[in-house]
């Protein structure tokens, strides 16, 4: 029981790496970025890469799993994502979901449809008994990056310089335009540092999500859910959000496997109807 | 003077409602491949079929304004329906299409009380989760739905108890046209009519649509149910067609191909998804005879360009063309007699 | 004379702010009646609470005598309660032509018509050609809304609330932005509508509804300040204290 709550919140923990930068599109530039999942794809093929055909060490390919995306946020961003801010939303979804279908078939291409398997360092195999609860090592190391992420990203949010920008660019993007804040150049860090997290959460997720060509697609839903439940305004909405539906899946995928995804789907569809600005967030 | 503007008045909004001669000419074209293009029917009946869907989804998206992800659902729905129903015996087609309308159309009025609350993004995701919903019970309910195996054992009685299907897709294309057709026609006044005016109105300003006394959500709810039994009809055109249904009627990249022909050919006009058809299926056969596995990725390209250079625009330079060409009626509305108002 | 629309103790609280203070008013039939105010007096948050957008926290609405407090806004328009906005909210990508046409045509119940063209029934057409013809939009007819100069865009609001024939119509500010040389011109175009249609007129610009109503009430933080005909509102130094008083802020 207590094994499942835990696979379940080191579940909801790399879901919320992956999606925390979809809360930021989504909340900032008001964009319906449906290509998420792509750059968390893109880290997870960089570690599969790195470890299996260059035998470069897992740890050491985490913060390349990070930067690699960035990069190609940033430079997405600049050239392509910029000139969609203000088009309709039906725009936003046909663009991103086109990007995701060259990304789809590019790693197909690229590396095959076949599982990419990385091989953990012994380090981290196994499961050791903490007061009678089997508790998997990687799941532990995926909670406490995790956790220091979220302590991180949070405080950034709430006590730098930058964070503050970024709170009143979310807020209102004119007014913070008013008051001098560069909110495209905070648009495109965020953005890159959003791409990055994605792609250290998917290189961190290999393992225990999978990794083939058509993960954006099987995990888009999934973030999904995680921004649109949780809302936009707060990084702990969606936090809470991501802890509950892990917990939630994990939960349900073991006792009642014939039911499935549908479970969340409907809980989805029944928290959006009763509150479409999330389950966490004021209705405004 | 104020007789002349009358009838500037009236030619003016009956002229929408009147076919021109390209629209004439585009459907003598379609049945002619009847003829002249034997070897091409069963790729033309899925031309057929995706158009009759992606009008389907221009009636919500091109004329209500509502983005749907999850548009396959009623398109999976209506196949799956017809599909068992011709598995277990009542293998008439006629009865499979209704049955598969009206099982879709249930769905859509239900389902439209859920999406048509909340912004663009809480609709996109209740449209996408309604059609994973139904995608999971297909897969669990594989008693019903032969799940991942897919329905098999499908056998079609003739049409109308005369036409038996061949395997040159000659009488499924003609079935399927025919069908296409007839609910075009059908589509067609429905956007000419006030009905369809009002709707209109609703995509432009919904605030403003409601101060001049249109019951917006009544509105909606219509048109969201008529547009879920158009694709519950298209899907049952596939079953019956291709005597098969797997989980694929119902899965993420149907809904997205659907939105993707629709925005080839342009939405808010009707022709938009029966073009948007026709040059995706070719397209598709081109490149996946060029490379087989990837066209995915030129499909994708395809849709970050269409969106880039401005959708928008492109539309309208599409929709001007088809009018200069199509929209071209026999007598020019200055020259129109006062008596021949075309009553109907 | 009768009373086409009469409020009855509105109030109108948001969170801490009262925006509508107990307003009882009264607008006669066929009245030309102009509510003014300074900026924020909560001319518009009245006329959101009398057309339905937003629910009053106490009081009550009648139209003709009825009680119209709970409905909703498109069932006020079928009852008779029609209105502008002060911003143009109009159908940009749809002609005057349709627009009018649309709003005839819903008056007349054909919104559920799915059937028969738009255009096909001779009272739809007359009608159209009546307002068109009234608001001077003629020439204009076939053009794209968004193409249109801004005073015509204005006309054509005012068109489309009067063609759902009201028996009460809500002016919110019919003459912002429009070029000077125009705005007189509007509001005769208004004033010189049938004596049937009340017309509650609102308007920040004291000195243009002078020549247009025959009835003014002022609305000052919320609360019904004074009322009066055109003369006694003009002349009362109050008034003119709480523009001047206004102007000083600005």
């Amino acid at each position: 029981m207590l094994t499942i709550l835990f696979d379940g919140i080191a579940y909801g923990m790399l879901l919320f790496v992956l999606a925390c930068g979809l809360a930021v599109t989504l909340g900032l530039m008001n964009f319906v970025n449906l290509a998420h999942g792509a750059f968390a794809m893109a880290g997870g093929y960089i570690t599969a890469v790195l470890m299996n055909r260059m035998g470069v060490p897992f740890l050491a390919t985490l913060p390349l799993a990070f930067i690699g995306p960035a990069i190609l946020g940033l430079v997405l961003e600049r050239t392509l994502y910029k000139r969609l801010y203000t088009r309709s939303h039906l725009d936003q979804v046909l663009f991103s979901i086109g990007l995701v279908f060259m990304a789809v078939a590019a790693i197909d291409y690229s590396f095959g449809s076949q599982q990419q398997l990385i091989q953990l360092p012994s380090w981290l195999q196994g499961r050791v008994d903490i007061l009678g609860v089997q508790v998997g090592l990687y799941r532990s190391f995926i909670i406490v990056i995790c956790g220091a992420l979220v302590v991180a990203l949070q405080l950034i949010l709430t006590k730098t310089r930058f964070g503050s920008r970024l709170r009143a660019a979310v807020d209102d993007p004119r007014v913070a335009r008013g008051l001098g804040i560069n909110v495209s150049l905070i648009f495109a860090t965020t953005f890159a540092f959003g791409s990055g997290l994605a792609g250290l959460g998917g290189a961190l997720g290999a393992e225990i999500l999978g990794l083939d060509p058509t993960f954006p697609l099987k995990f888009m839903i999934y973030f999904l859910i995680v921004v649109t439940v949780g809302g936009t305004t707060s990084i702990t909405g969606p936090f809470l959000a991501s802890l509950l539906l892990g917990i939630a899946d994990v939960a349900g995928k073991y006792y009642v496997p014939s039911v499935g995804a549908f479970v969340i789907y409907t809980l989805m569809i029944v928290v959006l109807v009763l509150r479409p600005q999330g389950l966490f967030e004021r209705a405004r | 003077m104020s007789t002349n503007i009358a009838d500037h008045v009236r030619s003016s909004l009956v002229r929408r409602g009147r076919w021109g001669i390209g629209e004439i000419l585009f459907w003598l074209i379609a049945a002619a491949t009847l003829y002249f293009l034997p070897e091409r029917h069963l790729i033309l009946n899925e031309i057929a079929i995706i158009g009759l869907f992606a009008l389907s989804l221009d009636l919500i998206l091109g004329y209500a304004g509502i983005v749907s992800l999850g548009h396959a659902a009623f398109f999976g729905l209506g196949a799956y329906t017809a599909g068992i129903l011709a598995r277990d015996g009542l293998a008439d087609p006629l009865l499979g299409l209704g049955a598969a309308a009206i099982a879709a159309a249930i769905l859509g009025f239900v389902t439209s009380f859920l999406v048509l609350r909340g912004s663009d993004l809480t609709k996109l995701m209740v449209t996408l989760g309604v059609a994973l919903v139904l995608g999971e019970i297909a897969n669990q309910a594989s008693w019903l739905t032969g799940g991942a195996d897919g329905l098999q054992g499908i056998t079609m009685g003739p049409i109308l108890g005369l036409f038996e299907f061949d395997i040159f897709g000659t009488t499924a294309y003609a079935y399927s046209l025919t069908v296409t057709f007839l609910l075009f026609i059908v589509a067609r006044r429905i956007v000419v009519s006030p009905y369809g005016l009002s709707l209109r109105s609703i995509r432009d300003n919904p605030l403003k649509a409601r101060a001049v006394g249109i019951p917006v959500n009544r509105r909606l709810v219509a048109v969201y149910t008529l547009a879920a039994a158009y694709a519950g009809v298209a899907g049952a055109l596939l079953a019956q067609t291709t005597q098969f249904v797997s989980l694929d009627v119902l899965a993420f990249h149907r809904s997205a191909d659907v939105m993707l022909v629709l925005v080839i050919g342009g939405v808010g006009y009707l022709y938009g998804g029966l073009i948007g058809a026709i040059v995706f299926k070719v397209l598709q056969d081109v490149i996946s005879a060029w490379t087989p596995q990837y066209w995915q990725f030129w499909i994708g390209l395809i849709l970050v360009i269409i969106v880039l250079a401005g959708r928008e625009r492109l539309t309208e330079r599409v929709r001007t063309l088809w009018k200069g060409v199509a929209g071209r009626t026999a007598k020019s509305p200055e020259t129109l007699p006062k008596t021949s108002t075309r009553e109907v | 004379m009768t009373i086409a629309l009469e409020t009855k103790g509105l109030v109108k609280r948001f969170g801490g702010l009262v925006a509508t203070d107990n307003v009882s008013f009264k607008l006669e039939h066929g009245a030309r009646h102009a509510l003014i105010g300074p900026n924020g007096a909560g001319k518009t948050t009245f006329i959101n609470l009398l057309t339905g957008v937003i629910k009053p926290t106490a009081g009550q609405i009648f139209l003709e005598g009825q009680e119209i407090t709970g409905l909703r806004p498109e069932l006020r328009v079928q009852r008779g309660l029609a209105r502008t906005f002060q911003i143009n909210q109009l159908f940009p990508a749809m002609t005057p032509l349709e627009t009018i046409g649309l709003a005839v045509s819903e008056r007349l119940g054909g919104g559920r018509d799915w059937w028969r063209v738009t255009g096909s029934k001779r009272e739809i057409i007359d009608e159209i050609v009546e307002i068109a013809q009234r608001f001077r939009l003629t020439d204009v007819l076939d053009e794209r809304t968004s193409n249109l100069a801004y005073g015509k865009q204005r006309l054509l609001e005012i068109a489309v609330a009067f063609a759902c024939r009201p028996r009460v119509l809500l002016l919110d500010e019919p003459a912002a932005g429009v070029p000077e040389a125009e705005r007189h011109e509007l509001l005769a175009t208004v004033a010189a509508l049938p004596r049937d249609v009340s017309v509650l007129l609102i308007e920040h610009d004291m000195d243009l509804v002078f020549s247009f109503a025959d009835r003014i009430s002022v609305l000052v933080n919320g609360a019904l300040f004074t009322e009066g005909t055109v003369e006694e509102v003009s002349t009362d130094p109050r008034v003119r204290a709480v523009y001047l008083g206004e102007s000083v802020d600005e």
